[in-house]
């Protein structure tokens, strides 16, 4: 490639958002006065000016190809004078002052593949990570599961019916890059078999205190292979967190007969009625079952549509379960409950049960 | 310069049926004319076949004079898959609020399709463009072009990621400050933070335009502003009836699920003791025409969330429960608090300890003193009910010579 370099510059920041607006917004900035979902996936928000913008919400694999980039510019183009935008759980949004185009943006949406929804009571796109596609630390694969999940939920993808708003995200690990913690169902992949070392060359690619220093637990305790300072673990001690492997290659915890997927329920975001929650241990593991992930698949349709059959009007799945209380939960969905599933991190304590306010049918 | 197909991939290949869009598609339609993501189709079944990645742990690359934005890789088969052999990641600061022109995305494929895979993610969890998989040799190339085109890195390891936010004011009635302005300041103002990291660990800011959170801030961000209200909710009474009509169960959906009961409903007019309501968005979610957050608006600033490495999961807690946002952004007080939260942290904190791990560690009290604010009862859920209160000072008796 023999393209001339351009000067070099740097800390220049992103480009400025304004560039990027289109002409109803730039005029309608701030006057927004209220928004109605037309039917799934289509909304319009009115002006104080009396502008009127529609937004077409499309789900989207996240993984894009730069090809199928490109055949999203070329719908802006079509039916949005250029403009288009990216929703945080990774939709993608037409953004249109023509409500002629509508139907036949959804109609090309279709065909490409690329179902419209996402708005109002419904699930969202899952946030979700890298997995095998390009991470080191990954217990799972990401894109596999989210796929074949969502080929499932769809349904609930382009209705606006159900009770509330249904968040489910998915991490590869312990680390979190989806941060998936405060979701409705997170599908997150797990280790259960302590790193082994790499003694050869763990000298040369680890700092030893460093190391015995990231250990939440003090699992890594110092010592010596062939008169060279080394590690070992005490495996009683390790909760598979990959602090470790984090700071020091020379400890991988991936295993194909110990790796797989835990399914956690509950958790929350926004304010709405209850305050933010975390998500709380439903399943301890399933097993990584590629191309499909039936087992994951199906625990989480259980689970939604045990929600859908439950639920109070505007009741998130964490909302349900404190009304009718966690073990009615496990009685309900069926699910074994066992020794994983009672916390023995610090602040354990803060989750047993401190009274008797239980039930019994 | 179109690649000849050299893997099966009977698992990846049953991941092509079903109505969800696929990314087996996506890697597929890049595979036929880009040799690294033809090479990342073949490893990607291996993994399918024995369930277990084949990537290394990282590796220090970058562009010139950052130390952030571009995450190293390799995998571990470089003989079987050369083209992936460096397969690196860049993390592009996306524009705020995720809005773009088709001429924007046409550049940024252009850039990407010389120099890389051809595959991205639209987006990361954190916000940024992600372009996944390149050279090392590329990653100038790719700069420079990036640079010229108006567009610069994101973050990575222990420095400012990339700030993100809500559409906030572009398309949301609901946003109490400007998102996307603040955002844009925030991401300026530390450039330097951003592209050079020297704190203890990594440093997230998360801007979301009312208590709805769409950007997840209270659960994702180690600074989380929030907007929000303090005086009374707007209410259109001729629409609060309109919305009765049109089916809605008033006492039942709103009034009974208002977690500060605060609101009556008389069937004619809704009444709302403003000094009670906890500012959750629920009346306001369910009646968007009838009910609106009041005029004097702001936001509140919690601090700490984080996911669980190292010493668990957190969720951000309030640090200034009100402050107004408004511009001149060079003028708020709050860009003080927050450098003095990083003076003391970069000074106190462990290596790979989040903030809202050092807060922890050291007590919201203690960490209040050092960062000069007052403590406030919106800080805490409720006060201790642990009687073991560590007393700084006391007094003695006057020695008696
Ligand atoms: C072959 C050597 C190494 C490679 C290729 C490597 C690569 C990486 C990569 C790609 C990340 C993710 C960064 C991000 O998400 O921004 C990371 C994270 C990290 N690495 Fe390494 N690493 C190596 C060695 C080390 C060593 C020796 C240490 C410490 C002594 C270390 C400490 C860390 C820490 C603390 C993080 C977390 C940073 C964060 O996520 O913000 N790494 N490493
Ligand atoms: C080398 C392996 C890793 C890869 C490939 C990776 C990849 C990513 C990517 C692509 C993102 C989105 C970034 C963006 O939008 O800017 C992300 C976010 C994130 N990463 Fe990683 N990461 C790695 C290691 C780690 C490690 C070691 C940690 C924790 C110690 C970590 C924690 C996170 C978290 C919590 C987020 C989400 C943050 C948010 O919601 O804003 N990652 N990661
Ligand atoms: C419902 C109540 C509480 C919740 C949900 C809660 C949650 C947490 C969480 C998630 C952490 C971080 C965990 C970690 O770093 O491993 C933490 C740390 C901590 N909490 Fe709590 N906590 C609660 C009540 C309390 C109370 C009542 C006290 C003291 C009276 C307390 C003192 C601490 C201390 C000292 C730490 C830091 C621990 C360390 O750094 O090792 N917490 N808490
Ligand atoms: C410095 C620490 C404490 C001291 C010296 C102390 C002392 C006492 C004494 C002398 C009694 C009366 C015993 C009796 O009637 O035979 C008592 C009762 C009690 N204490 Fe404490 N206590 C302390 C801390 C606590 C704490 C932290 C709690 C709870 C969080 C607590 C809860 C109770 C309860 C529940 C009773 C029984 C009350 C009743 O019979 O209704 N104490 N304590
Ligand atoms: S969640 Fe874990 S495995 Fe997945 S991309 Fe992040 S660090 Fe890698
Ligand atoms: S995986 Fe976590 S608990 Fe186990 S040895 Fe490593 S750091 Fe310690
Ligand atoms: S966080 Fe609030 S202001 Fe921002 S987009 Fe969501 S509802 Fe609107
Ligand atoms: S915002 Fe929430 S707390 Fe306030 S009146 Fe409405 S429902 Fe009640």
């Amino acid at each position: 490639m023999s393209d001339a370099q351009p000067k070099r510059l740097t800390d220049i920041g992103p480009p400025h958002y304004q560039k990027f607006l289109p002409p109803i917004i730039k005029e309608n900035y701030g006057k927004w006065k209220y928004h109605e979902i037309l039917k799934p996936g289509v909304m319009v928000h009115y002006s104080e000016t009396g502008a009127k913008l529609f937004t077409v919400r499309a789900g989207s694999p996240r993984l894009l190809s730069t090809k199928k980039i490109r055949i999203y510019a070329d719908l802006a183009d079509k039916y949005c004078d250029g403009h288009l935008r990216f929703t945080s759980r990774h939709n993608v949004e037409f953004l249109l002052t023509k409500e002629e185009n509508i139907e036949p943006l959804i109609a090309d949406l279709e065909a490409l593949g690329h179902p419209v929804g996402g708005t109002g009571n419904a699930i969202s796109s899952l946030v979700h990570t890298q997995g095998w596609i390009h991470c080191h630390s990954a217990a799972t694969d990401a894109s596999g599961i989210v796929k074949a999940v969502m080929d499932e939920l769809l349904p609930y993808f382009k209705t606006i019916d159900l009770p509330a708003k249904i968040r489910v995200a998915l991490a590869c690990c312990l680390n979190m890059c989806g941060a998936v913690h405060c979701s409705d169902i997170a599908i997150l992949g797990i280790h259960r078999r302590p790193p082994r070392i790499d003694k050869e060359n763990l000298p040369k690619m680890c700092e030893i205190p460093n190391l015995i220093a990231s250990c939440p637990t003090a699992a890594i305790r110092p010592s010596q292979y062939q008169g060279k300072p080394s590690v070992e673990i005490d495996e009683d001690k390790c909760m598979f967190c990959a602090n470790c492997y984090t700071v020091c290659p020379a400890l991988p915890l991936n295993n194909p007969l110990n790796d797989g997927v835990s399914i956690w329920v509950g958790g929350k975001v926004s304010n709405a009625r209850h305050e933010p929650m975390f998500s709380k241990l439903a399943i301890p593991f399933l097993p990584n079952n590629p191309p499909r992930w039936p087992e994951v698949t199906n625990a989480v349709k259980h689970i939604v549509e045990l929600w859908l059959k439950n639920a109070k009007k505007h009741e998130r799945i964490g909302e349900w379960i404190e009304r009718i209380g966690w073990p009615k939960f496990f009685r309900l969905a069926d699910i074994p409950f066992q020794k994983e599933h009672i916390d023995d991190f610090k602040h354990a304590g803060l989750s047993y049960k401190r009274s008797v306010h239980l039930t019994y049918m | 310069m179109p690649v000849e197909k050299k893997y099966e991939t009977p698992l990846l290949d049953q991941l092509e049926t079903g109505e969800w869009p696929s990314f087996v598609k996506e890697i597929k339609a890049a595979a036929e004319n880009n040799a690294m993501a033809n090479d990342l189709l073949g490893l990607l079944e291996q993994s399918y076949r024995e369930k277990i990645g084949h990537w290394k742990h990282g590796g220090i690359v970058g562009v010139m004079g950052y130390g952030g934005g571009v995450i190293g890789r390799y995998t571990d088969l470089p003989d079987k898959y050369p083209a992936i052999s460096h397969f690196h990641t860049m993390r592009v600061n996306q524009p705020a609020g995720w809005f773009y022109t088709s001429e924007a995305l046409r550049t940024l494929c252009d850039i990407w399709d010389a120099h890389g895979s051809g595959l991205t993610n639209m987006h990361g969890s954190t916000g940024d463009i992600i372009f996944l998989g390149t050279r090392t040799e590329e990653l100038e190339n790719v700069f420079s072009k990036l640079t010229a085109a108006g567009f610069d890195l994101g973050g990575s390891g222990s420095d400012v990621r990339t700030p993100s936010c809500c559409c906030g004011k572009a398309r949301c009635e609901w946003a109490c400050y400007d998102t996307m302005g603040l955002t844009y300041y925030i991401t300026n103002r530390y450039q330097d933070e951003l592209h050079r990291p020297a704190f203890p660990y990594k440093m997230k800011f998360k801007m979301s335009g009312c208590p709805n959170d769409c950007v997840a801030s209270v659960a994702r961000a180690d600074i989380s502003i929030i907007g929000t209200w303090r005086d009374e909710i707007q209410v259109n009474q001729e629409e609060v009836r309109n919305y009765a009509k049109s089916g809605l169960d008033i006492t039942k959906e709103i009034a009974m699920l208002c977690p500060g009961k605060c609101i009556e409903w008389d069937g004619n007019e809704i009444q709302i003791d403003n000094s009670n309501c906890r500012h959750c968005m629920h009346c306001i979610n369910l009646m968007p025409k009838a009910l609106a957050p009041g005029k004097d608006r702001g936001a509140a600033i919690l601090v700490g969330s984080k996911a669980p490495i190292v010493e668990g999961a957190l969720l951000s807690s309030v640090l200034v429960p009100f402050i107004k946002l408004e511009e001149p952004y060079d003028d708020l007080e709050i860009w003080e608090v927050i450098e003095n939260m990083w003076d003391i942290w970069c000074e106190e904190g462990k290596n790979r300890e989040r903030i809202g791990e050092f807060i922890q560690r050291v007590g919201l009290g203690n960490f209040l003193d050092a960062i000069g604010l007052e403590p406030q009862p919106e800080m805490v859920a409720f006060p201790r009910d642990n009687p073991y209160v560590f007393y700084e000072e006391y007094f003695e008796e006057e020695e008696d010579q």
